[in-house]
C-alpha cells in the first residue's frame, strides 16, 4: 500500500470541518453574525474544498505512476456495523473510478465555493449557505468513496439532505420551500427503490451466493450464482433510485424546481455532482449491471426518451435557469444511455465533461442573473454582449461544448456514446439501437437550436428590458470570473483525455477506466476501419451545425419566425409549453391519488377500526357486568361468611378468658383431674 | 442403725401430702397474690421432702433425690426474689395485690 493512501480520510473530514465551524458560527451567532464571521466563513469554505482537492491531486499523481494493476487505494477507519453476517467498515476507497468523480467535486467544487463567495455576497445567510454547501460536499465524497452499499447511502442520502436544504435555502419565499419539499420527496420515491434493491441484493447473496458481504470490491468476485431474473429485478429497483437522484422519468419532475435555489447550487448540485450520482452508482455496481441485458436496455429507453423529452420542452422555456434545467435533464439522458449501452466509459466521461460545461454554464446564468439585477427571464434581455465581455465569452464556450461543436469536450463525449449506442446491439429488439441513436441524433440538434437560443436571446439583440436597466449591468468581479475562465478552459480542453483512436487520440479514459468497471468491450475496430465512424460524426456535426443555424435564423435574422410558427401550431406550443402537463399529471393522479386514498382510509378508520373498537368495548362491559355479581355475591358473600362465624364463635368463648387468675387455676387443677381420669379408664 | 428417724416413710409422705394440700388451697381460695405466693411456697417444699424422703429410702448412692431437692430450693429462692419484684411493680402502679383487681387480661 502506497504512502498516499492514509490521508484519503482527509479528503472527506475537511469539508466536514469546514461544515462545522460554520455551522457553529452559523448557529452561535446567526443573524447577529458580524462582517468578521463572515469573512471567516468566506475563507475557510473554499479552503477546505481546497485542501481535500490537493490531497485528491496528490492520490492521483501516485496513481498515474502505479501501474495498472495497483491502482486501487483504501483506507479502512473503523469498523462500522458489525453483525452476524453482515459487516459494513467504514472504508474509503480511490481507484481510477471514484477519482475522477473525487477531483470533479473537489475541484469543480472548489471554484464553485469561490465563485459563491462573490455570488452571495449580500445575503445575510451566507454562512449558513457555506455550512450546507461543506455538507454537500462531505455527503457527496462519502457516497463516492464509500466501499460499501450502506456508506454510499449514508452519502446518497445525506446528499439529498442538502439538496432540499439548498433549493429551500431562501426558504421565506414559500414557493421556494415548496420546490425544496418537492424534490425531498420525488427523490425518496427513489431512495425507497433504492433500499428495496440493496435489500434485495443482500438477501440474494446470502441466498445464493452464501457470502454474505456489502463491499463493492469483495461483491465483484462473488457473484456469479445470482439467477438472471432475479438479478434483474435488483439493478431495476437500483435504476429507479437512480432515476430519482438523476431526474430521469418519471421522476424528473423535482429537478427544473430545484433551480430556487442559489445559482451556484444549481451549477454544483444540480449539474455537476449530485444529479450524476445515478450514473456513478450505476458504474460502481457495473458488475451487476452489465450482467442483466434487461436492465439495461431498459435504461437506454428510459435514458433517450428523457434526453428527448426534455430537450423538446428546452426549446420553449424562458427563464435562463429552467432552459439549463431541462438540458442538464437531458443531458443525463445521455449519460444513462451511454451507461445503457453497457460501455460505461462513454457516460462517465460524458459524466465528467458535462460538469464542466454544465458548471460553466449555470456559473455563467448567475453571472448574468446577478449583472441584470436578478432577472431571469430572457425575453426581458438581449445584447449583454458588449457589457458582460468576459460572461459573454466563457457562456459562448460552454454553449459550443454542450451543443457538440467538433473541438470541445462536449462533442468527444456525445459522440462516443451516439456511436457506442448504434454500435452495440440489443438482444431483446434488434432495431433498438438504431431507433435509439436517432432519437439521440435528434436530440443533439434540439439541444444545439434551444442552447443557441439562449445564447442568441441573451447577448445578442436589441435589449428588450426597461429602460434604463441596461445602463445598470455590470460585469461581475473577478472572484465570480475567474471560475468561469478555469471552467470554459476545462470544457475546451476536458474531452481530449476521452479522444476516440478514430481522432488520432488514445481514448486514455477508457484505458484508465476500464481496469475498475466490468463492461463490453467498446467496439472499435468496426468492420471498414474508421469509415463509419467518421460518417456518424459527421452526421453529428451536420446536425449540431443545423441547430446552431435555424436558432441564428430565427432569433438573430427573422424574430418574427418563432411567434408565428408558435401561433399556428398553438395547440403543440402550449403542449410543450407547459412541459406536456406532466406536473398537472401527476398532480392529477398520484397527489390526488393519496389524498383520496387518505380520505378512504379515514372512512375505513371511522366505520371499521372505530366500530370494532366499540363493539369490543361494549362486549367488555356487558362481561364485566356479570363478573361484577359473581364477585359481589358469591366471593364477597364467603368471605363475610367466614368473618360471621369467627364472630360469633368468638363470642361464645371470650367468656371462659375472664381475666381471673384464680379462675384459670382451678381450669388448671380440673384438667388436670381429667387428664388423670380420662388416663385412667384408658 | 439407731436413729430418730422411722423406718417408715409413710409418715413422711403424708406430712409431704398435707403440706401440699395446704399449698394448692391457699392457691386456690386465696385472692391475695402475696399468699398465693406463699402456697407456692409450700407446694414446692412439699415436693422437696418427697424427693428426699424416696430418695433416703432406697438408700441410693447416686443421692440425686438430694440433689433435686437442693435444687428446688435454689429454684424456689429465685422464684420468689421475681414474683415478688413483679408484686412489687404490680402495686406500685395499681396500689393493690389482689387478683380481682388485675383482670385486664380477659377476653
Amino acid at each position: 500500500m502506497d504512502q498516499v493512501a492514509q490521508y484519503i480520510w482527509i479528503i472527506p473530514a475537511a469539508p466536514l470541518a469546514g461544515f462545522i465551524i460554520n455551522g457553529l458560527i452559523s448557529f452561535s451567532w446567526g443573524a447577529k453574525s458580524s462582517d468578521f464571521h463572515k469573512k471567516v466563513s468566506t475563507i475557510v469554505s473554499p479552503l477546505v474544498i481546497l485542501i481535500s482537492f490537493l490531497v485528491t491531486l496528490a492520490v492521483f499523481i501516485q496513481m498515474v505512476q502505479n501501474p495498472e494493476t495497483n491502482r486501487i487505494f483504501s483506507q479502512n477507519l473503523y469498523s462500522w456495523i458489525k453483525t452476524g453476517f453482515i459487516e459494513a467498515n467504514v472504508n474509503l476507497v480511490l481507484d481510477p473510478l471514484s477519482i475522477i468523480l473525487v477531483l470533479i467535486i473537489t475541484g469543480v467544487g472548489f471554484f464553485i465555493h469561490l465563485y459563491s463567495v462573490g455570488y452571495m455576497d449580500h445575503d445575510r445567510s451566507i454562512i449558513r449557505y457555506f455550512a450546507y454547501l461543506n455538507l454537500f460536499t462531505f455527503a457527496m465524497l462519502i457516497l463516492v468513496l464509500g466501499d460499501n452499499i450502506l456508506l454510499m447511502f449514508v452519502g446518497w442520502e445525506g446528499v439529498g439532505l442538502c439538496s432540499y436544504l439548498l433549493i429551500g435555502f431562501w426558504y421565506q419565499n414559500r414557493n421556494y420551500a415548496i420546490a425544496g419539499m418537492k424534490a425531498f420527496l420525488v427523490n425518496r420515491v427513489g431512495d425507497f427503490a433504492f433500499i428495496i434493491g440493496f435489500f434485495m441484493l443482500f438477501w440474494g447473496i446470502y441466498h445464493y451466493e452464501g457470502v454474505p458481504t456489502i463491499a463493492f470490491s469483495a461483491l465483484k468476485d462473488v457473484m456469479g450464482k445470482m439467477p438472471e431474473w432475479y438479478l434483474t429485478i435488483v439493478t431495476l429497483m437500483f435504476f429507479i433510485g437512480a432515476t430519482g437522484k438523476s431526474a430521469q422519468i418519471p421522476l424528473y419532475i423535482w429537478l427544473p424546481d430545484a433551480m430556487a435555489g442559489p445559482t451556484p447550487v444549481s451549477a454544483l448540485i444540480h449539474a455537476a455532482t449530485m444529479v450524476t450520482a445515478g450514473v456513478y452508482m450505476i458504474a460502481r455496481m457495473s458488475f451487476l449491471f452489465i450482467a442483466t441485458p434487461m436492465t439495461l436496455t431498459v435504461i437506454s429507453i428510459i435514458a433517450a426518451g428523457t434526453a428527448f423529452f426534455a430537450a423538446t420542452i428546452g426549446i420553449v422555456q424562458n427563464d435562463i435557469k429552467k432552459v439549463l434545467a431541462y438540458s442538464t435533464v437531458s443531458q443525463l439522458g445521455y449519460m444513462f444511455l451511454g451507461m445503457g449501452t453497457g460501455v460505461f466509459t462513454t457516460g462517465i466521461f460524458h459524466l465528467m465533461t458535462h460538469a464542466f460545461f454544465k458548471g460553466l454554464l449555470f456559473l455563467g446564468a448567475g453571472s448574468v442573473i446577478l449583472a441584470s439585477h436578478h432577472e431571469q427571464d430572457i425575453l426581458l434581455m438581449g445584447g449583454l454582449r458588449k457589457k458582460i465581455p468576459i460572461t459573454f465569452i466563457t457562456f459562448l464556450i460552454g454553449t459550443l461544448a454542450i451543443a457538440g461543436i467538433p473541438g470541445l469536450s462536449g462533442f468527444f463525449s456525445k459522440d462516443e456514446i451516439l456511436w457506442q449506442t448504434y454500435i452495440t446491439p440489443n438482444v431483446y429488439i434488434p432495431q433498438l439501437p438504431h431507433i435509439l441513436w436517432i432519437i439521440g441524433l435528434a436530440t443533439a440538434g434540439i439541444t444545439s437550436f434551444y442552447m443557441f437560443r439562449l445564447l442568441f436571446l441573451t447577448f445578442f439583440g436589441e435589449f428588450r428590458g426597461d429602460e434604463g436597466a441596461l445602463e445598470e449591468v455590470h460585469e461581475s468581479p473577478f472572484i465570480m470570473t475567474i471560475p468561469l475562465m478555469v471552467l470554459a478552459v476545462l470544457s475546451i480542453f476536458g474531452g481530449y483525455i476521452g479522444m476516440p483512436e478514430a481522432l488520432g487520440g488514445s481514448n486514455h479514459l477508457h484505458h484508465w477506466l476500464s481496469p475498475v468497471l466490468s463492461m463490453k468491450e467498446a467496439v472499435e475496430e468496426h468492420g471498414a476501419g474508421h469509415f463509419q465512424e467518421y460518417l456518424f460524426m459527421g452526421f453529428s456535426i451536420l446536425v449540431s451545425l443545423s441547430g446552431a443555424a435555424l436558432a441564428y435564423i430565427f432569433y438573430i435574422l427573422k424574430p418574427s419566425i418563432p411567434k408565428s410558427i408558435g401561433s399556428k401550431i398553438s395547440g403543440l406550443h402550449q403542449l410543450v409549453f407547459n412541459k406536456y402537463y406532466i406536473d398537472e399529471l401527476y398532480h392529477a393522479t398520484f397527489i390526488k391519488g393519496t389524498l383520496g386514498l387518505r380520505m378512504l382510509l379515514n372512512k375505513f378508520d371511522q366505520k371499521i377500526i372505530d366500530a370494532f373498537v366499540n363493539f369490543v368495548a361494549v362486549i367488555v362491559k356487558a362481561v364485566s357486568r356479570v363478573h361484577g355479581f359473581f364477585d359481589r355475591v358469591v366471593v364477597d358473600g364467603l368471605v363475610n361468611f367466614v368473618a360471621a362465624f369467627t364472630q360469633y364463635y368468638s363470642s361464645v368463648m371470650q367468656t371462659w378468658q375472664s381475666g381471673m387468675l384464680n379462675r384459670y387455676l382451678y381450669y388448671i387443677l380440673g384438667s388436670f383431674i381429667m387428664a388423670y381420669v380420662i388416663l385412667r379408664i384408658i | 442403725m439407731t436413729s430418730l428417724l422411722s423406718e417408715n416413710p409413710n409418715s413422711y409422705l403424708i406430712i409431704s401430702v398435707l403440706i401440699f394440700s395446704a399449698g394448692m388451697f391457699t392457691v386456690l381460695t386465696r385472692k391475695n397474690i402475696l399468699a398465693i405466693i406463699m402456697g407456692i411456697e409450700l407446694m414446692l417444699n412439699a415436693s422437696a421432702l418427697n424427693f428426699i424422703t424416696f430418695s433416703f429410702f432406697r438408700k441410693s448412692t447416686l443421692y440425686s433425690g438430694h440433689v433435686f431437692a437442693i435444687l428446688i430450693i435454689v429454684l424456689a429462692a429465685a422464684e420468689a426474689v421475681v414474683a415478688l419484684a413483679i408484686l412489687l411493680a404490680i402495686f406500685q402502679q395499681r396500689k393493690s395485690v389482689m387478683t380481682d383487681d388485675i383482670s385486664d387480661m380477659k377476653g
